[in-house]
């Protein structure tokens, strides 16, 4: 991604010349974000009907003749070659068509590692089943294609590999001892320095200065990875589970040496996506396999497979000092730290970006390395760095708090910036402070007894703590939106981009129909098929702003297109763009009721069926000239038992500032669903690398324990609601903020619980007793 | 998974006979347990024999005890009445464990002998005695934060996972048999073996033999419970469990029951403890003297160590509760 966003900014650096005035950060504002109609109506999700009945038809279940299904075998050693693999009693077993190893694969290219360019989405830039030899404990070794799917797992299960074991590094503490500095933290600086922080905090009165671990995550979603693939003559198209459905048909073209337009990826539903459904190795290799084999393929990885050929969250071991002045201002902020990663991917967690934005500091250091392992490449996982990040960063700021004897809601309100601290640019829309007053009004937080261990009920102990929440802005370039406006007065918005479950495709149509004034049910949108115009990543919490820029210049082709339209008998005659609106299903002049033409008219005048207006979004400059973030401030009620140690969430409010909310249900869901995902950082996922073999050790969720109901107590939400001036319509992104601040806040409620600070995740009750 | 056939018998002799002595077969429960394990590929049997239409029954007996047919779900044994008001431990016992789905699937008798959930057992990459006598035991040196501090050997530390039967072993519960011999009766405590240099070999069952029912003897008192600590609120095998049964007649104990679980390799009767609670004032500093004559021969891991103190806690913490005790 660093790649990515240098290469963004390097377009921007031209685009600021050559890009209208109106489209200039600031200048004008989305008039759609004053709207109070559809926006922010909680209007239940488009594709909920058809999930409850069981007719979405995910990746895994698209109907195919002639299919084939895949098994997969993974190596059991993290480095070396294969010396030897017996695949004969495999071809032999009942059902199997294909094995599929090193020595029959077609011969591919190496995926473009995600980040290298726009278009690149390799999780991994490593040749995929190339040669003999082994890079991670988990790789796939063959693939088995038979009738059945049982029939390929058992077939699966009868290749002999032997190995050659090569030294390997999977240990964490051996790899920091040559950690290196990456040449960018996703595009921004590894290291940053303001002033001289380690003189600052020498000099401070207060100092708290500790280390915070936290270790691997492995996505889990609901809907495990799957594709169903079919090569049609030169035609290879991937019904997948994506939540980046044109740069991963761009990158398997590179693979297999075709053009972009050769490749479709259709993902018109995903049971979760968090950072995960991106392009591993399994959707190459079930190509691979059907153009081998001369057959459609579906591969779908089994729970293990999952944790074995797809990265999660890395682990990481953070340094946070702060040193205060007698005032509770900040002399000094220093977030340090390294995480585990491979030599092969691009993904560095970013665990230092919360400490370059949220607080006023005299001198700010930070810096990140990262330490290569032979191991599975990690990867993006719902709020990368955020979510520990703020984890260590939260839980030294409640240290300090609680060393200088202030509220720690005081203590922020003190070091609250008034411009970003290390970029110095002005922050588009910053209400954190608000938000924790709402939020500490809400919670009851004035009950909370800065004592520890002074609330208890019977054998529990009670705390509550808070901690600050933030997600970057992000919009990222190259969304192109299509907007066909039919005689019936419909409309239909498109493009390639993704509906994992949030309700982008929900949120989008609310969006167009307030845009286009036309009642929602005469308003959908098209998504996840790279046959519409191009879209962007579901990720960074930026897609709905990216779909909503470009849904803009869509409509500001629409307008001039549908006056053109109009004519000379239209009331609308002589009217330029910039006078008209879209008003009552139709467009009128601007501020006169009475000059108004609906678009089923406009279109049956000028006698067509439709008009279609296709455009791409401007560069996203308001990126460069402001600092613009997503905040929330979380508040934690836990109990703990004082007997067993065990810790359950018992409370949980998060009170967000992040622009317009545009559906309040959609949004509601997105931050208890990162809350959620926060509560199983902070108290009980964490999955088990054993550093002898480097081999995951619990591959299940049996094992792998995330919140089950019982542990998930009510969660209320709150927002501020306040547009953010310089995104489309006000909104800023909501889908990773929930996670983040969490295990800061549960750390931190646990503090004022027990009296114990725990600065190793997760927080199992071994540590409490 | 492995290609298996798979019969269904009419009665218990039915079954013994297609499931024959030679190793290849299994009796088939509700398959909460077995199922998985071949679709991991750690058991692969050429025959299921599936036992789940033999006797369901929960029967009370002229004593006040009770027999529970070995195919009665796990979601059955829980609602029973009976159960609910004599045996409280064992219904709440059975409800800490697992999910509801898998608890309408799950027999009482396959529950009896359900396997460790050891990851490494579980990993077919990893070194396991129990799957490959020999082979060593890669959970002794790895992650063992879930493994036995009591019962375990060199070759092996796992835990039994199962909540019942640390309320069975510690109601007296006894195994009704029907094997080529014929019918016997083992008390549950003596079934399960402990690991010592064959883990492999985990009961007392010969090749073929059938558990057709448990038997119950009364309870001591209705006053018993089962405290299950883990990592998560539901669905998560237990750290440290504890069956307790206690008799207090004049601020004295009279009798007491107590089993352990999560913590051994087997379901973990605490005759120590009891023994030492047996006559004593019904006071904190008793109940952690019978914890700490317990645990004495405990020993701990690299990453469970920390069972020790919490069983100890757990234990005091429920005698308290049974006794009526402020803590």
């Amino acid at each position: 991604m660093s790649a990515l966003k240098d290469t963004a900014k390097s377009a921007m650096q031209t685009a600021v010349r050559l890009t209208p005035d109106k489209w200039l950060p600031g200048a004008t504002s989305d008039p759609l974000m004053h709207k109070h109609g559809l926006l922010g109506a909680p209007v239940s999700r488009v594709d909920g009907a058809l999930k409850v009945q069981g007719k979405a038809r995910f990746a895994a279940e698209v109907a195919m003749e002639g299919l084939a299904y895949a098994g997969l075998v993974h190596s059991t050693i993290a480095r070396g070659r294969i010396a030897a693999i017996d695949t004969g009693a495999a071809e032999a077993a009942p059902g199997v068509g294909l094995v599929m190893t090193y020595k029959n694969a077609p011969r591919m290219k190496a995926p473009a590692l995600f980040g290298t360019s726009p278009s690149a989405a390799g999780a991994s830039s490593l040749p995929i089943m190339q040669d003999a030899s082994i890079h991670w404990n988990g790789q796939t070794v063959a693939v088995v294609l038979a009738e059945t799917q049982e029939q390929a797992d058992y077939a699966a299960s009868l290749i002999e590999i032997r190995y050659e074991v090569e030294p390997a590094v999977t240990s964490f503490e051996m790899a920091k001892g040559r950690a290196r500095r990456p040449e960018s933290i996703l595009g921004e600086p590894a290291e940053l320095e303001i002033g001289d922080a380690k003189a600052g905090l020498a000099g401070a009165a207060t100092v708290v200065d500790h280390i915070y671990r936290t270790p691997r995550y492995n996505h889990n979603a609901i809907e495990l990875h799957a594709a169903t693939i079919v090569w049609e003559g030169d035609q290879l198209i991937i019904h997948d589970a994506s939540q980046l459905v044109n740069a991963t048909a761009s990158t398997v073209a590179g693979v297999f040496g075709l053009k972009d337009h050769q490749v479709r990826v259709i993902s018109p539903y995903v049971g979760g996506g968090f950072g995960g459904k991106c392009l591993w190795d399994h959707q190459i290799l079930g190509a691979a396999a059907a153009k081998l084999a001369g057959r459609p393929v579906r591969i779908v990885l089994s729970r293990e497979s999952v944790f074995r050929l797809v990265g999660g969250r890395t682990t990481t071991e953070q340094r946070v000092a702060l040193g205060a002045n007698a005032d509770g201002t900040l002399a000094a902020l220093i977030h340090t730290g390294v995480a585990a990663m491979t030599t092969h991917n691009a993904c560095p967690e970013q665990f230092t970006f919360p400490a370059r934005h949220l607080y006023a500091a005299q001198n700010i250091h930070v810096a990140q390395e990262v330490a290569d392992l032979d191991m599975l490449a990690n990867t993006f996982m719902r709020a990368p760095g955020e979510s520990v990040g703020t984890f260590a960063l939260e839980s030294a700021m409640d240290e300090l708090a609680e060393a200088l004897k202030i509220d720690p809601i005081e203590l922020r309100r003190r070091i609250e910036p008034e411009k970003d601290p290390t970029s110095g640019t002005r922050f588009s829309s910053r209400n954190i402070v608000e938000a924790y007053a709402r939020g500490a009004e809400h919670f009851g937080w004035s009950r909370r007894n800065p004592v520890p261990r002074s609330q208890r009920d019977g054998e529990w102990l009670i705390g509550m703590g808070c901690a600050t929440a933030t997600y970057p802005y992000y919009r990222f370039p190259g969304a192109t939106a299509r907007i066909t406006l039919n005689a019936d007065g419909q409309a239909i918005v498109a493009m390639a981009s993704h509906e994992m479950g949030m309700g982008t495709a929900t949120t989008q149509a609310q969006a167009a129909a307030e845009r286009l004034a036309l009642p929602l049910e005469n308003v959908s949108f098209e998504y996840g098929d790279t046959a519409l115009p191009p879209g962007t990543v579901a990720g960074g919490s930026s897609q709905t702003a990216s779909i909503g820029a470009a849904v803009i210049a869509a409509f500001e082709e629409l307008v001039p297109a549908l006056l053109q339209l109009a004519g000379n008998d239209s009331p609308l005659a002589g009217l330029k763009a910039s006078e008209v609106e879209a008003r009552d299903g139709g467009l009128g002049k601007i501020d006169d009721p009475q000059s108004h033409e609906s678009y089923a008219s406009i279109l049956s005048r000028a006698g067509r069926k439709e008009v279609v207006a296709e455009a791409k979004a401007p560069m996203p400059l308001e990126m460069q000239k402001y600092s613009m973030h997503s905040y929330a401030a979380q508040f934690c009620e836990v109990r703990v038992n004082a007997v067993t140690g065990e810790a359950r969430v018992s409370r949980f409010l998060g009170s967000f500032d992040c622009g317009r909310i545009l559906n309040s249900k959609t949004a509601a869901s997105q931050f208890k669903g990162g809350i959620i995902m926060g509560l199983g950082l902070a108290l009980t996922e964490e999955t088990l690398f054993d550093e002898r073999s480097g081999r995951i050790m619990n591959p299940s969720l049996a094992e792998y324990h995330v919140p089950v109901h019982l542990d998930v107590p009510a969660i209320d939400i709150i927002w501020t609601d306040i547009p953010d001036p310089h995104s489309p319509m006000g909104a800023r992104g909501i889908g990773e903020i929930g996670i983040t601040g969490v295990g800061a806040a549960v750390a931190n409620a646990i503090y004022n619980a027990t009296g114990k600070r725990i600065r190793e995740l997760p927080i199992t009750l071994d540590k409490l007793l | 998974m492995k290609p298996f056939t798979y019969e269904r018998a009419r009665d218990p002799n039915e079954a013994l006979r297609l499931v024959g002595t030679d190793g290849g077969a299994k009796y088939l429960g509700g398959g909460t347990n077995l199922v998985d394990l071949m679709r991991e590929r750690i058991e692969a049997p050429e025959r299921l024999v599936d036992v789940t239409r033999l006797s369901t029954e929960i029967e009370g007996k002229p004593d006040g005890g009770l027999v529970i047919g070995a195919a009665a779900t796990n979601t059955a044994l829980a609602a029973h009445r009976a159960i609910r008001e004599q045996y409280p431990m064992l219904a709440r016992a059975v409800l800490a464990g697992a999910s509801a789905q898998i608890r309408n699937m799950a027999t009482v008798g396959g529950n009896v002998l359900q396997r460790t959930r050891c990851i490494y057992f579980y990993d077919e990459a990893s070194r396991c005695n129990k799957r490959e006598p020999g082979a060593g035991c890669d959970a002794l040196d790895g992650f063992n934060r879930m493994h036995a501090i009591l019962g375990a050997s060199s070759a092996c530390i796992a835990t039994h996972p199962s909540d019942m039967c640390v309320a069975l072993v510690a109601l007296d519960a006894v195994v009704h048999t029907l094997g080529v011999e014929g019918e016997r009766s083992i008390p549950l405590v003596d079934l399960h073996r402990l690991p010592a240099g064959r883990p492999d070999i985990e009961t007392e069952l010969k090749p073929g033999e059938l558990i057709t029912k448990i038997e119950l003897p009364p309870p001591l008192t209705k006053r018993s419970t089962y405290r299950k600590v883990r990592d998560r609120a539901s669905y998560a095998f237990a750290l440290v469990s504890v069956a307790a049964e206690v008799d207090v007649t004049n601020g004295k104990v009279r009798d007491a029951r107590l089993a352990l679980g999560g913590v051994a390799t087997k379901p973990w009767r605490a005759w120590k403890a009891e023994e030492a609670l047996r006559g004593q004032a019904a006071t904190e500093p008793s109940f952690r003297a019978a914890a700490e004559a317990e645990l004495v021969e405990a020993a701990g891991l690299r990453h469970n160590e920390f069972k020790i103190e919490l069983a100890k806690r757990t234990l005091v913490a429920v005698l308290c509760e049974l006794a009526g005790v402020a803590t």
